[in-house]
């Protein structure tokens, strides 16, 4: 299977299994849409009618370009066929390490953004934090159950996780103890709403959090519009100057700061933009998901609009980077040469198996986002996963289990996407959200552009 | 080839062969977690090395 696309000014062609990329000029172009299914003396004739008026392109060219794409198929960069299908349902006899926690460090919070998933925090349920004693065992339950893997993350989650940060640093303190006794090395992140940030949080986060994650959203009116205090004022100048701090102590470790579009700002480019001009140089910005009913849920006809900008932004980070000024969005962040294997590429995110979330009390389920849903319990800390069931569930949950993906160019790229996405929208794990799949499409197809343009260097395309 | 550039890219089927160690970062794509979807995480292998 391959996918062709053309897009700022580029001619580009991905064959799906091998994962290669070329970029080829419009007579190959043509000539690889025709390939599979016409007979070459067809295609040598279609193709000197199209070209005529070109007089570098005659037969001979032509033959050429059938040439190379006959090696290229040969060495298997084109054209090739799927070898892994039958790989993905051994999924179901695949080990269970688990080797990420996501620990709801807070039930509660200090902002009140009316978009918030976990419905301020609370999960729809009870205000709670959790207790060192209950951090401690996720530990422990987390180490005994991750076999011969050395890292294990662990994310500090909320809610609002600096709402109960001496927990946090005795649970980081904890696992740096018992790390070196069991040959563990432990990668703690923060996501936080920088609401709680001081001189404090900046130091001990930045010796001990391999990542952190910050929310802002954008441009101050477009930030202060969701994300705002319980006294209803917006908060965009409250956490800008201290994200602004925490980044510059952070030197070259790693963080992202990332916000939320919706319908209302269809124009995200310009927030990510505006967040760069801040001095913030890893971003990310992500469509709202919510209920299809709420106001400010993006609907079909945004899209076009969205597309536009996705590629505006792609546009955009070309010319910022060879002017010295560039600036990753996470999105397109794509490692062609170094990017995960072929196992990871069909099994994803691990929800309900290799990832599990931790509530304040203990219980386990398979992510995040299905925290507070009764019918994903998975088991707790102390027992450890006891709904074996579910995890079958979640462990067949890949880029070969979902009927709609079978046909789709990029699933080696999502691995299926989302299970909780997926539920969502459709009551099933194994189903696709396709609203998200639409916008992740066209991210990877800007995402690859990106790359190419790198690669080619090539500087007339992008003026 | 002069109307053909191939991009390097890793060979997902070799990859086969090679990977699978599971070291690399989960790979969560919710909005709130930041999107780190398969297709912008690096395998661990290659951490430290060519980068
Ligand atoms: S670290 Fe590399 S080889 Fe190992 S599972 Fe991840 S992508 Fe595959
Ligand atoms: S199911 Fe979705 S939200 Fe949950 S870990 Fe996977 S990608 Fe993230």
């Amino acid at each position: 299977m391959i996918h062709q696309y053309q897009l700022n000014g580029y001619n580009i062609v991905l064959d799906v299994n091998s994962g290669s990329v070329h970029c080829v000029d419009d007579l190959a172009y043509d000539i690889i849409a025709l390939y599979q299914t016409t007979e070459k003396q067809q295609i040598i004739n279609k193709m000197l009618v199209k070209y005529a008026a070109v007089p570098e392109i005659n037969k001979a060219e032509i033959i050429e370009v059938l040439d190379d794409l006959a090696g290229l198929k040969k060495t298997e960069k084109l054209f090739t066929p799927d070898i892994y299908q039958s790989k993905a349902f051994d999924f179901k006899n695949r080990s269970t390490m688990i080797k990420a926690l996501c620990l709801h460090v807070a039930h509660t919070c200090n902002l009140n953004c009316q978009y918030c998933f976990a419905s301020q925090g609370k999960y729809h349920g009870e205000r709670a934090c959790m207790s060192f004693e209950v951090g401690k065992q996720a530990l422990d339950f987390l180490v005994a159950n991750s076999g011969e893997m050395t890292n294990l993350e662990v994310d500090f989650f909320g809610g609002e996780p600096l709402m109960n940060w001496n927990v946090v640093k005795q649970i980081v303190g904890y696992g740096r103890k018992i790390q070196k006794e069991h040959q563990k090395n432990f990668r703690f992140t923060l996501t936080t709403n920088g609401m709680l940030i001081d001189d404090e949080v900046i130091e001990f986060a930045n010796n001990e959090m391999h990542n952190v994650v910050l929310s802002l959203d954008g441009r101050k009116k477009v930030h202060d519009h969701f994300r705002k205090t319980f006294d209803g004022s917006g908060s965009y100048d409250l956490v800008v100057p201290k994200f602004q701090k925490f980044v510059k102590m952070r030197g070259d470790k790693n963080y992202y700061v990332r916000g939320t579009f919706t319908h209302n700002n269809t124009d995200f480019t310009n927030d990510i933009l505006h967040m760069a001009d801040l001095g913030f140089n890893e971003l990310s910005m992500e469509p709202v998901v919510c209920a299809p009913d709420d106001p400010y849920a993006l609907q079909e006809e945004d899209l076009p609009q969205l597309y536009g900008q996705y590629e505006l932004l792609a546009q955009e980070m070309i010319k910022r980077n060879k002017s010295g000024k560039g600036f990753t969005f996470y999105h397109y962040m794509i490692d062609l040469e170094a990017g995960p294997c072929i196992y990871k590429r069909i099994s994803g995110c691990g929800s309900g198996t290799e990832y599990l979330a931790v509530t304040p009390w203990g219980e386990l389920y398979p992510c995040h986002q299905f925290v507070g849903d009764p019918k994903y319990s998975m088991g707790d800390v102390w027992q450890g996963v006891t709904n074996t069931e579910l995890q079958t569930q979640f462990k067949l949950c890949n880029a070969y289990a979902r009927a709609d993906c079978q046909g789709c160019w990029a699933r080696l790229y999502c691995s299926g996407g989302c299970a909780a996405n997926a539920f969502h929208a459709t009551g099933s794990i194994k189903g696709t959200y396709e609203y998200g799949c639409k916008l992740f499409l066209k991210r990877i197809e800007c995402a690859i552009m990106v790359k190419v343009a790198e690669a080619t260097l090539d500087s007339t395309a992008t003026e | 080839m002069k109307r053909i550039q191939t991009i390097a890219t890793r060979n997902l089927k070799q990859s086969a062969q090679t990977g699978g160690c599971g070291e690399c970062q989960t790979s969560c794509q919710s909005a709130c977690k930041t999107s780190c979807g398969v297709a912008n995480q690096q395998c661990e292998k290659y951490i430290g090395q060519n980068k």
